[in-house]
């Protein structure tokens, strides 16, 4: 068995009259790669932007159950959100800089947070576009608009900010569909390079990414849990048909 | 031909035919303007004000409206400013889709379409209630209502056009609406920004009726709030209704110098807007 970094228990999400996710309870490893994989439409994304609350924002929203983070439920009223959110970092599915430089997209979460140091927050940008991969191609233009970035550096940009508010938790939602399959090796090998401090959610439909990526894996079809379970047996012996169907290519 | 080529090339031309005329309209009335007021501009009109028979053909010139205009219009652009990208951004990051929401949008609505001349008289009759005189401090406040819906609704659209995407990454970020709205979404909503504070200015200072009852007319330049203010458009107003041909004259060279405040500033905004849109992302 492992330890639980996030305990989501009898989550149902409602938008509007649509049950978007049903009942879900499962356990995500602490520093794993959990791959949440599931064709499109089935709730992936929604169980990942619950996750940090950036649910919230959408309206007409209806949410219940719990999720347990390091203990806490996130939807108690006790709950500071953005506390909550600098925790589970997201990366999305589109790469989405701000309209800054390059170096202040990095530290505009440290800032916020209450960084004000110089020194520090060098550090802190240098570190984490390191981190990123991205550090050697950007060092000698930091000052220049994000925007000028390919798109490919744009994502590892994105990954650089969310370190950036050291976070325990990154979610990552589809991060390498919007790229070419150079930039998206890159990203995977830092994600996994990073799992060593991090508990990663990755939510992907391909299927091969999933088992590059995957220690733990997450079944999603139509808004419900269909399996989950280590990447090996799910990826060999899934116990589930439609598991099983999906995995061979069947749908999706 | 085939039917759909005919029908291509015909709305293609009646489309053509629209451009032109808008384009023609304002080359037309430049044209005018110019053509008639060209040749009474003189360094003098833009450097003094009138003097004692400046009304009669004598010397002197229109720089207290040039000044007034500027003063009242840029006051006026700035009070509106603080009120409505304030209300824009509540509109749409806070408000959401409640009923306030879209009763104020109505309400700016119906606020734009009200005649400059009611906005003078409302302003008219709070300055007579409160026991103000005509002055330049009554002209911004009326002035800046009167812009007030064009700029804020100008905003909100543009706001609006703010994606999503980039709002949830500042959120995802553990920023609060605040933090959000003022440095994401205002630096991206920049440029647009500027042009509706260009908008309102070019509206601002173009009008007559708002100011006519509560700004008042002097050939002085104002030296506070309380003085009363000329401004050009009134300039242009009373020398055309004079009987003499010259100060007629005067009335087109002091449009001609509105159009080049107007044109100057349209083109200086549009420079500075670039350098803004630096880091707004496509």
């Amino acid at each position: 068995m492992f330890t639980p970094h996030i305990s989501i228990q009898k989550l149902n999400v409602f938008y509007g009259g649509r049950h978007a996710l049903k009942d879900i309870t499962v356990d995500i490893p602490k520093k794993q790669v959990t791959v949440i994989i599931g064709p499109s439409g089935c709730g992936k994304t929604t169980l990942l932007k619950t996750m940090n609350r950036l649910i919230d924002l959408v309206d007409r929203i209806k949410v219940s159950g719990d999720i347990v983070v390091d203990g806490v439920n996130i939807f108690d009223d006790g709950v500071d959100v953005t506390e909550l959110r600098k925790r589970m970092g997201l990366i999305a599915q589109k790469p989405n800089p701000l309209p800054m430089s390059i170096y202040d997209n990095v530290a505009y979460g440290p800032k916020i947070h209450g960084a004000k140091h110089r020194k520090e927050l060098d550090q802190t940008v240098e570190s984490c576009l390191q981190a990123a991969g991205l550090w050697d191609e950007v060092k000698d233009r930091l000052r220049e608009p994000a925007s000028k970035l390919s798109a490919g550096q744009q994502q590892r940009l994105c990954l650089a900010r969310a370190l950036a508010v050291k976070p325990e938790v990154l979610l990552c939602d589809e991060p390498t569909s919007a790229l070419d399959p150079v930039s998206t090796r890159h990203i995977e090998s830092q994600l996994l390079i990073l799992k060593k401090d991090y508990t990663i959610v990755f939510v992907t439909h391909i299927l091969r990414q999933a088992k590059r990526l995957a220690d733990y894996v997450i079944f999603l079809y139509l808004g419900e849990l269909i399996e989950h379970g280590p990447a090996e047996s799910i990826f060999t012996q899934p116990r589930n048909p439609r598991t099983k169907a999906y995995i061979e290519g069947v749908f999706g | 031909m085939d039917k759909r080529k005919i029908e291509e090339t015909f709305f293609k031309g009646l489309m053509m035919a629209s451009t032109l005329i808008v384009i023609g309209s304002l080359l037309a009335v430049i044209t005018l303007v110019v053509l008639k007021g060209l040749p009474a501009l003189s360094l003098s009109m833009i450097t003094q004000t009138p003097t004692g028979g400046y009304y009669l053909g004598k010397g002197g010139g229109i720089l207290n409206a040039i000044v007034g205009s500027l003063y009242l219009a840029g006051g006026a652009t700035a009070l509106a400013f603080s009120l409505s990208l304030p209300v824009a951004l509540y509109l749409h990051e806070y408000a959401g889709r409640s009923r306030l929401a879209s009763f104020t949008r109505l309400s700016l609505d119906v606020l734009w379409g009200v005649p400059s001349i009611v906005y003078g008289a409302f302003g008219f009759t709070i300055m007579v209630y409160l026991g103000m005189t005509a002055s330049l401090l009554c002209g911004v406040v009326v002035v800046a209502l009167l812009v007030l819906p064009l700029m804020t609704r100008a905003m909100d659209e543009v706001v609006r056009m703010v994606s999503l995407e980039l709002r949830e990454a500042s959120y995802a970020l553990g920023a609060t609406k605040l933090e959000t709205v003022l440095k994401v979404i205002s630096r991206q909503a920049l440029p647009g920004i500027l042009t509706a504070v260009l908008l309102a200015f070019g509206r601002g200072i173009g009008d007559a009726a708002s100011v006519l009852l509560v700004a008042g007319y002097t050939d002085y330049i104002p030296h506070s709030l309380f003085d009363p203010v000329a401004t050009l458009p009134l300039a242009v107003f009373f020398q055309l209704g004079t009987p003499f041909p010259e100060v007629q004259q005067r009335a087109y060279a002091s449009a001609v110098i509105l159009l080049g405040i107007v044109l100057l500033l349209s083109i200086g905004s549009r420079l500075l807007a670039k350098k803004f849109t630096k880091y707004v992302i496509k």
